[in-house]
């Protein structure tokens, strides 16, 4: 005898083709500009910090940067519906999400301009800073949802990562264990194709990202990770689930990296130029443009009236982080331990007057 | 009240004590639950503290780890425990990228006050990967602190002070004594400092100094010494990171001669890191090279061979004499 003992399906979720229109009905709130609009301002935004953060490191001013172009649907509207105290668990390319649950744009700059402060701002709360070794912020996000379930919290965690993660053993330990305390816990997986030069194909043999849920005993679903309305559908229903107690979801977002991984990288070495121009048609910014253009929402003349506004917030915040004095080398000492322990007050006290000594140096 | 009781019964009193002052302590880890623990160092605790704080885990030590992580960043007091420290070494990313960077990283946002409790060394017949003593590795990590006690008593009150520490802490349980001896422990919820070492024996000779189940041997050693009519002062390091130097140093200017004893294989061990620090800021009160007596520069051997890896009271004898004896 043989029965079927399992059978599952990934289901995959459209609102807007590659040009803007709507290829089924869409949800109520689509059909008003409140909710797209500001959507579509937090991702102009992004980008053009985005622009400007490659231009800073380009010219010296910036360290490698991860550029966020092409996670903008994603990243906005995710970072748009969660709430104040639920807890952002990001890997390295959530720098919008990260402002809009509290810290700035002069953080993101110090960040990746090689200071520590750039993660201490006491408005990201509970959020946990960029998660650099691949995946392992998927643990920490079953940590932080574990830590709700014991208070009894109505509070969702909340973490991303690529698609490359998905190949790592601490993402499927993360689904497992979310699948099996059935923990308030959405995962989202930005699948935008490369894993630095390494094409989805090769990094798992499934047809989706997404049936791994299946393993774990989880949702899983696709969305186009594009389409900012399909996106935000997936990522209100796994909150609204994971807030009600009805447990995890995974969400994988089909995007494109438009950009090279990082700054220190250079795509065009394994990617082809065909392939990033078709990535380009697919691109999210523009599809909500034509969608909002269509609907008589927005225009050329609130389109340049943002630009300008955009460019004067970014400029602050690039000022502002030009401006900020190195730390004192102290610092490195100051936060290891709760308090400066005896065995390394010699060695703060070298650092220090060493630089001291070279300041005075300096100063002739 | 003063019951006498062994050092995992030790261990048990300690976790069940901050439980109950503490409704942020939570403990994880593979089988602790309705097993106990395999040594049983969670044994009742299900029972007293319900499933919301006593999670029996997936089996993914890797899993336990970035739990922890995760569980501390939002304010509890996670003690994980990994079941052999053979199997601690997926846990080493968890630890070393975010439990022991988090504080510095966020410069004080966010931070880890977890315990990772193991099991560790060898001499009980244990299967392969069951018996390493690897604390060096632990031992050499920024922001983390590494402890390891040596009788019930000392287990129970660092424990606490393990568990109460901002800082990440690693537990390390000497597997081989965790029933060797019994001892009166009062649950009176007083924690030891973290920042010292323990004068077992005052001695005007030699210092032998040591950590985990070696100290047992380092003891027997000072007893046989003593029947030679040779003093020795004995120092349970007990906090390998951060080292309490000062106790060393102020004992090895005493006695002017030191013998430094773990399990673990001499290269690159702790006891380079002692010698070193003691030749550093030590050597004109030093009469004699320092000595090591170790285990050997080698896999720990399975257990058929483990009593040759092991060090030995009377090479504990020996390494003394000879530091003794030298002109």
């Amino acid at each position: 005898m043989t029965n079927i003992a399992y059978q599952g399906e990934i289901r995959f979720s459209r609102y807007l083709d590659a040009a803007g229109q709507p290829v089924t009905e869409l949800p109520g709130w689509a059909e008003s500009p409140e909710i797209l609009v500001e959507y579509y301002r937090q991702m102009t935004l992004a980008r053009q910090f985005d622009t400007k953060a490659i231009a800073l490191q380009r010219t010296g001013q910036l360290g490698t940067y991860p550029s966020l172009l092409g996670s903008e649907a994603i990243d906005i509207p995710t970072a748009s519906l969660m709430h104040g105290e639920d807890v952002l668990i990001p890997y390295y390319r959530n720098h919008a999400m990260q402002v809009m649950r509290g810290s700035d744009w002069r953080d993101v700059l110090l960040y990746w301009g090689g200071d520590e402060r750039g993660s201490a701002n006491p408005a990201q709360r509970q959020d946990l800073p960029n998660c650099v070794p691949i995946a392992t912020q998927c643990l920490h996000a079953c940590g932080v949802a574990t830590a709700f379930r014991i208070r009894g919290e109505k509070r969702v965690a909340v973490t991303l990562c690529g698609d490359g993660a998905t190949s790592k053993g601490d993402f499927l330990e993360a689904l497992n264990v979310a699948g099996t305390w059935q923990l308030p816990l959405v995962f989202i997986v930005n699948n935008n194709q490369w894993a630095i030069s390494v094409p989805r194909a090769m990094q798992c043999g499934a047809p989706t990202l997404a049936q791994k849920a299946i393993g774990a005993g989880i949702r899983g679903e696709q969305v186009d990770g594009n389409d900012v309305i399909a996106v935000h559908e997936a990522v209100a229903l796994a909150l609204e689930r994971a807030r009600g107690g009805k447990g995890p979801s995974l969400i994988e977002a089909i995007s494109y990296r438009l950009s090279d991984h990082t700054t220190a990288d250079d795509a065009t070495r394994y990617r082809s130029g065909d392939e990033l121009k078709a990535g380009w048609e697919q691109e999210p910014v523009k599809r909500l443009r034509n969608y909002l253009h269509g609907r008589g929402w927005w225009n050329e003349d609130l389109e340049q009236a943002w630009q300008t506004e955009v460019s004067k917030r970014i400029q602050q915040a690039v000022d502002d982080y030009l401006a900020t004095p190195v730390d004192d080398p102290g610092a490195m000492f100051d936060h290891l331990y709760a308090e400066l322990p005896p065995q390394l007050v010699a060695q703060r006290e070298r650092v220090c007057a060493r630089a001291e000594t070279r300041r005075q140096q300096r100063q002739g | 009240m003063n019951e006498s009781i062994t050092l995992v019964e030790a261990v048990n009193l300690a976790l069940a004590h901050e439980m109950a002052a503490d409704k942020d302590v939570v403990l994880l880890g593979e089988d602790i639950g309705v097993n106990g623990g395999v040594f049983r160092a969670t044994v009742d605790l299900l029972e007293r503290f319900g499933p919301r704080r006593v999670m029996d885990t997936p089996l993914a030590e890797n899993l336990i780890a970035g739990l922890a992580v995760g569980l501390s960043t939002q304010g509890l007091r996670p003690v994980a425990e990994i079941q052999f420290m053979g199997f601690i070494f997926p846990v080493m990313e968890q630890i070393i990228s975010h439990a022991a960077r988090m504080r510095n990283r966020t410069r004080g946002r966010l931070s880890c006050p977890l315990v990772v409790r193991a099991p560790f060394g060898g001499g009980i017949h244990a299967p392969e990967h069951h018996s390493e003593s690897t604390e060096a590795l632990l031992a050499q990590i920024p922001g983390l602190r590494v402890v390891i006690p040596s009788s019930p008593a000392r287990a129970y009150g660092l424990l606490l002070a393990a568990i109460r520490s901002p800082d990440p802490v690693i537990f390390l349980e000497p597997k081989r004594i965790y029933r060797a001896v019994k001892q009166p422990v009062e649950d009176n919820g007083q924690a030891l400092p973290l920042d010292t070492c323990f004068t077992l024996r005052e001695g005007s000779d030699i210092t032998l100094i040591s950590w985990g189940a070696m100290v047992k041997e380092t003891l027997e050693a000072a007893d046989e010494l003593a029947q030679q009519g040779l003093s020795c002062e004995v120092i349970d390091v007990a906090t390998l990171n951060l080292m309490d130097q000062d106790t060393l140093l102020a004992s090895v200017g005493k006695t002017g001669r030191a013998v430094i004893v773990h399990e673990a294989p001499g290269h690159g061990g702790m006891g380079a890191e002692i010698a070193a620090t003691l030749s550093e800021r030590g050597l004109l009160d030093l009469q004699a090279p320092i000595a090591r007596v170790t285990g050997y520069d080698t896999v720990m051997p399975y257990y058929r061979l483990e009593h040759h890896y092991l060090p030995r009271a009377a090479d504990i004898v020996d390494a003394a004499r000879q530091t003794l004896e030298f002109a």
